[in-house]
């Protein structure tokens, strides 16, 4: 325990990474992930079909796989980043698929009568989508964004891997240093995500409340 | 419907064309060191050991030239070998050890937990890992050494010319450890990834500026491609490799020590170097003397 309590600063500037990763990421991923729901169902054929592409060639690759074609590849084509932007690009990249999805979800429950009286009244898609339809739909869909979000902030610790100093590698550090109390040690950084995503969760449930109230 | 049918055919067909191919394969147990026969004393740790005629060894199965799990599936390394020393002189045959991945987090709970019967990993003895589990050896003396890009472009010359660049080395390490606490790194000078090959394509992409571990590691890279990289070759720690056991079995360790030096002197050791670490590394070492097995 003294282990933990002793370098508690370790952990707090690992998690306080893990949080700007986190909050950094579903920045990038809900404006990626918006924008990708747009095109899945804007009248245009190709974008339908670029969104659809991005969402099943994204979603159904894995994390890691995501990571090292970002940290690995990019540099081939000569696109350098500093580590910490390369982690937060590979997490939005990803959970833009998932977003999208939701969003798309949210898009689908609103009833059609809202989107055909928008364009009635002489609303263009874009009017219609970003006043009439969107709006409603990010109420009805913070549930899921909030799994999404959650797994967001579980997935960071993948970027432990690739040159980002964040929780795991705050727990890797020490666990070098006391060999003595590893498991103190790993019982510890399970609760910084617990603790985390406890927060993250009842944040969430904070906003389901203020849309509701919206309503 | 048909064609489902027939593509499960097609794979039942070429299932059991592989586990044909599989089947005939039939490597010849050359290599394997005699397996000899010892009477221990009742009650004694290898005395239960060469009862149970089996071994539970944990290694690295990431670590090139010490434990590396390749596509043969079987690790290899001067751990392994080491290890399959000690196995033999139990009586237990090289087919009889189990062999578990050991990272750098798990060694000492699976020591602790008994799950298994030794460590054998690029284990660095230090003292607070000696409070929790026991080590024979050490069987190698590593040092901490710096590899950069050929011609030295940032022309670092030792640990201190690290401040201000970028290195790189593994989470969880004790040479990450080392350049953190001694020579005063920051997270955003030292980076970390899960195994040192990053760091060697990091390095070779030009993302970052040295790379840094145990010489033997860093001489691997090297050998894999002298026109890219070289090593400093001014070794700043002293890294004995040791064989960690549970707590409380003095007699094991000092079993594990007499091998070691039974081994140093019928050239078993040597061998043992040469057929793995010593494809890269040009001189082969002296057993370190060992530390003693008495607390």
């Amino acid at each position: 325990m003294d282990a933990v309590l002793d370098n508690l600063d370790v952990f707090v500037e690992g998690f306080t990474s893990t949080v700007s990763l986190t909050l950094l990421a579903a920045v990038g991923a809900l404006l990626l992930g918006t924008l990708i729901a747009a095109m899945r169902v804007s009248p245009v054929p190709p974008l339908r079909w670029a969104g659809a592409a991005y969402v099943h060639l994204v979603r159904n690759t894995p994390l890691t796989v995501v990571f090292f074609l970002v940290f690995f590849g990019l540099p081939e084509v000569d696109v350098k980043l500093p580590f910490f932007r390369f982690a937060v690009l590979a997490l939005s990249l990803y959970t833009a698929a998932f977003v999208a999805e939701a969003v798309r979800s949210g898009i689908n429950s609103v009833a059609a009568g809202q989107a055909e009286a928008s364009r009635s009244i002489g609303m263009t898609f874009f009017q219609t989508l970003r006043l009439v339809v969107l709006p409603q739909a990010f109420a009805n869909i913070v549930p899921p964004l909030a799994s999404i979000f959650i797994a967001l902030l579980k997935n960071t610790s993948i970027a432990s891997a690739f040159f980002t100093f964040e929780g795991i590698q705050a727990m890797n550090r020490l666990i070098a240093a006391n060999g003595d109390a590893v498991i103190a040690i790993i019982l510890a950084a399970a609760a910084g995500y617990l603790a985390l995503a406890l927060l993250a969760s009842a944040a969430f449930g904070q906003l389901e409340r203020v849309v509701r109230v919206g309503r | 419907m048909r064609s489902l049918r027939y593509s499960s055919l097609a794979l039942a067909a070429a299932l059991s064309l592989t586990m044909t191919a599989c089947g005939g394969d039939g490597d010849e147990p050359d290599t394997a060191a005699p397996v000899e026969k010892t009477d221990f004393a009742e009650g004694s740790r290898m005395k239960a050991l060469a009862d149970a005629g089996k071994l539970r060894v944990g290694t690295k199965f990431d670590q090139p030239l010490f434990g590396l799990k390749g596509l043969s599936g079987e690790p290899e390394g001067f751990d392994v070998e080491i290890a399959k020393l000690i196995a033999a002189k139990l009586g237990i045959s090289e087919d009889n050890i189990e062999f578990v991945e050991a990272v750098s987090a798990n060694r000492e709970p699976f020591l602790q937990q008994n799950r298994v019967d030794m460590v054998v990993a690029t284990y660095t003895i230090n003292d607070k890992r000696d409070m929790v589990v026991d080590f024979a050896g050490p069987y190698f003396q590593a040092g901490q050494d710096i590899l950069v890009a050929k011609g030295n472009p940032k022309g670092i010359t030792g640990p201190e010319a690290l401040k201000g660049k970028k290195t790189c080395s593994v989470s969880g390490s004790t040479p990450a450890e080392t350049v953190q606490t001694k020579y005063g790194l920051t997270t955003a000078e030292l980076v970390l990834v899960d195994a040192y090959s990053k760091c060697r394509d990091a390095l070779s992409n030009g993302q970052v500026d040295a790379v840094t571990t145990d010489n033997v590691i860093l001489s691997g890279y090297v050998s894999e491609a002298p026109e890219d990289f070289e090593l400093i070759g001014k070794p700043f720690t002293e890294e004995p490799y040791g064989i960690g056991i549970p707590e409380g079995q003095e007699d094991f360790c000092d079993f594990i020590n007499e091998t070691l030096a039974e081994a140093a002197e019928d050239g078993g050791y040597a061998d043992a170097f040469e057929k793995t670490a010593g494809t890269v590394i040009e001189t082969t070492p002296e057993l370190p003397s060992p530390r003693g097995c008495d607390k």
